[in-house]
């Protein structure tokens, strides 16, 4: 890996040569090559189908509190329905919220600004990466309004219910779901062909490896991490197509197939796909800490190498999601051991975390208290990991609620905390104004605390024995009880509380957008590149002959030598 | 409130299980309180403070690094025994077979659960099988091998009293085994999404003493002889 200072400074050879002439509206905004309007179509994409996600969370949560009512907004859920809404919502937030928003959106917009770039090394490889997404999510929401509805086969998508519209009985939705997630899957690989070329190649002078923020680095790790274990699944997908499509066998035991095979081709990449999110939710959350804590990262080294370790470990503990599946018995031991052993990395980066407060000088803006519930609320989901890797205690919870419970406490803090910590943090950067930090925090305690009431119960009722994917649990007088009922409503509650503090976000967001206070270059006086530049930045990032060089670390803050706590990465001397 | 939540310990390996969960959960929790107590114990002593500069700590001194190094180190031994735990209770309940008194055969298809109980013979695929749907019977203290087997998608075979779940699998027969320990009627689960009957695939274990079971077989065995 280029360790050495990036000597080519690119900024001739990208076609810039267009920075002065004026573009239309269509060409500046619909088809633009610049990465930071690239960054904004993928997060306004992801938040539009977060909300449809929301959405479905609402519609199911209604029906599994209040069976049988017709939910407002929605009428009444048929079992074929339930399963659409939550094979969707489950596919919709990983693949269209949590990977477009945490490292397209930021990706593309802070990697070149926070590296010194004017723009990715690929710019058109970039819009295509987006026009391929767009084109995804177009063919997802379709696949709900076909003939026989939405795919309902969960988001894992097992064969052979997912193979056959005899089993599934959405012969079109199965095909359509599987089309989309594949097209997802080759936008994201040619939007992380361009972060790790970009990070290699285009940094400013004087920035050497240890001198990138650690947010680029998860980034890239995570794009690494995508490409290395998105191969066997889009192969898998294929042969998946085939069956529904063609009717061929590779999945049906009848004709020498193995319903088995896809579970490990899906799970290859499943597991590695949870870091692949977690890491650049990490890289938010550590650098709004050492921002808003005033203090330098304890252990700069230490984070990214537990992060590569993290990686490189997620690629040997596929089989825990499979260990009731049918696989042999022994194999269960070896996962067992690989999957605990992945305790040991992501602690020590959460130990990190906990210590760079130590000797600060914390400031509880909006971004920060993100940043510090992101480290409360992913250790309730850390934890309650260490249940379910230990394949004895498996057998029990597998496929209940205290899993679905244990990844929205992983996934939570990742998709939605992240993106909220990282959204308030660089809205001024991206607009030119500050957000509203009363509002703010408004709707941070208006989401945290909900956030722990939906899901705590769901904790309980899945020790209680409560299994996933049912749409009616009357049929199961152990867990039909009313004090199962009186926690799912609690759960379901406390999400439509949840919802509503939503709309004082985008109400913070708009107004803010609009008559926010004029943020400048440097509004949280930290120390990273992009904040050296205009707010927003312009076409090209900083004009041509004043790109930014490097002098030292990103996270000097509260130096001895200086009376500012900062020392921007920029600055001579 | 929590009564309500704890489910009976109807197999001689329930409590193993429910023991392996409590000794993780003391485990894990002990960390969690301390990890959650000193986090939040730093952010409020190392609030913000009017003309109070932040201390520039590199994290580089062996003397400082010693507070993430030794709690690496204590990390791996909790999951050393965490794992010897999990697979004590794995080997007992999955990979080894206890000779069995009697052989069952589940079979799962879309959306129902059907039993073959040997009959009076106590032998399987003889023609005094008993076959059932949506009720499994079965006598207290005996071991029971099952062989697992699916006639169409996956399926799982989640018994919550046993703490018992295995998937069938279309094309195969997996074997596993329980021993239930006290009698009573309880829930079967699917525990694989199925289709849109998944939630409708429901069945009952009949735990039932010798002679409950004895006059059980000869009763179901008359009804179905022609």
């Amino acid at each position: 890996m280029a360790d050495t200072v990036a000597d080519v400074h690119q900024h001739e050879t990208h076609g810039h040569d267009d920075h002065h002439h004026d573009q239309g509206w269509v060409s500046k905004y619909l088809f633009s090559t610049d990465h930071k309007i690239i960054g904004m179509q993928y997060m306004f994409t992801g938040m539009f189908m977060a909300v449809i996600g929301g959405y479905m969370a609402y519609v199911f949560r209604m029906q599994l509190a209040f069976p049988g009512i017709s939910v407002p907004g929605f009428g009444q859920v048929s079992p074929g329905e339930y399963n659409a809404l939550i094979t969707n919502h489950g596919s919709i937030m990983i693949f269209w919220v949590a990977m477009p928003v945490l490292i397209a959106a930021f990706g593309n917009f802070l990697i070149p600004l926070m590296i010194g770039a004017d723009d990715m090394v690929f710019p058109r490889i970039n819009r295509l990466s987006f026009q391929v997404f767009f084109l995804s999510s177009v063919v997802l929401l379709g696949s709900l309004f076909v003939e026989g509805g939405g795919f309902g086969g969960a988001w894992t998508s097992y064969p052979p219910l997912s193979a056959s519209g005899d089993y599934n009985q959405t012969h079109l939705g199965a095909s359509l779901w599987l089309i989309a997630v594949a097209l997802e899957f080759v936008a994201f690989l040619l939007g992380g062909i361009n972060f790790i070329t970009t990070l290699m190649n285009s940094r400013a002078p004087g920035m050497k490896a240890y001198d990138i923020p650690l947010v680029c680095w998860m980034i890239v790790i995570a794009s690494i991490l995508f490409m290395l274990s998105v191969g066997p699944l889009l192969a898998g997908a294929v042969m998946l197509l085939f069956d529904q499509t063609l009717n061929t066998g590779f999945y049906d035991p009848a004709r020498g197939g193995d319903p088995i095979l896809w579970q490990h081709l899906f799970w290859f990449f499943g597991h590695p796909e949870v870091y692949v999110v977690l890491l650049p939710a990490i890289g938010i959350t550590v650098d709004v800490m050492a921002t808003f804590a005033r203090k330098k990262i304890f252990g700069y080294k230490m984070v990214l190498y537990t992060a590569v370790a993290t990686g490189v470990l997620s690629f040997f503990v596929w089989a825990h999601h499979q260990f009731i599946a049918g696989i042999d018995p022994r194999m269960a031991n070896v996962f067992t051991i690989t999957t605990l052993l992945i305790s040991v990395p992501i602690a020590e980066m959460l130990f990190v975390m906990i210590a760079t407060l130590y000797g600060g000088s914390i400031r509880l803006t909006t971004p920060m208290l993100w940043a510090l519930s992101f480290m409360a609320e992913f250790l309730i989901g850390g934890v309650t990991g260490i249940f379910l890797g230990a394949s004895g205690a498996d057998i029990y919870f597998h496929d209940t609620y205290f899993v679905l419970a244990h990844f929205h406490y992983t996934f939570f803090p990742i998709a939605i905390i992240g993106t909220f910590c990282a959204f308030t943090y660089w809205f001024p950067k991206m607009f030119g104004r500050m957000m509203n930090d009363t509002l703010g925090k408004i709707h941070f305690w208006g989401t945290i605390i909900p956030f722990n009431f939906i899901f705590i119960p769901l904790f309980v009722l899945g020790m209680g024995g409560q299994h996933r994917r049912i749409y009616n649990f009357q049929h199961f007088p152990e867990i039909a009880g009313p004090e199962y009922f009186q926690l799912r409503q609690l759960a379901t509650i406390a999400l439509l509380v949840m919802l509503a503090f939503q709309l004082v976000f985008f109400y913070n967001v708009i107004v803010s957008w609009m008559r926010g206070e004029k943020a400048g270059k440097n509004p949280w006086k930290a120390n990273t590149l992009e904040w050296t530049t205009e707010s927003p930045p312009p076409h090209g990032n900083w004009p041509v002959d004043e790109l930014p060089t490097v002098y030292r670390g990103p996270y000097e803050y509260g130096h001895p030598d200086r009376e500012e706590d900062y020392w921007p990465q920029n600055l001579p001397g | 409130m929590f009564e309500s939540f704890t489910m009976a310990q109807a197999s001689t390996y329930a409590a193993d299980i429910d023991n392996l969960i409590l000794f993780i959960g003391v485990i894990v929790g002990i960390w969690f309180l301390l990890a959650e107590g000193i986090f939040f114990w730093l952010i409020w002593k190392f609030r913000a403070k009017p003309g109070e500069k932040s201390q520039y700590l590199v994290g580089k001194e062996k003397h400082v690094k010693k507070w993430i190094t030794i709690p690496h180190a204590l990390v791996l031994v909790c999951d050393v025994f965490i794992v010897i735990g999990a697979v004590r209770v794995w080997y007992n309940v999955k990979q080894q077979l206890p000779e069995a008194d009697s052989t069952i055969r589940v079979i799962g298809q879309q959306w129902a659960w059907t039993f073959q109980h040997p009959g009076a013979d106590n032998e399987l695929d003889t023609g005094d099988d008993i076959f059932t749907v949506g009720d499994l019977h079965v006598e207290v203290e005996k071991t029971y091998h099952f062989q697992l087997q699916s006639r169409d998608v996956l399926h799982s075979f989640s018994v919550p009293v046993f703490r018992l779940k295995q998937d069938a699998i279309p094309g195969r027969s997996i074997t596993g085994w329980f021993t239930p320990t006290q009698t009573g009627e309880h829930d079967i689960q699917c525990a694989e999404i199925c289709g849109i009957g998944h939630g409708v695939m429901a069945a009952r274990i009949h735990i039932e003493d010798a002679n409950t079971h004895a006059a059980w077989i000869s009763s179901a065995s008359a009804a179905t002889t022609p």
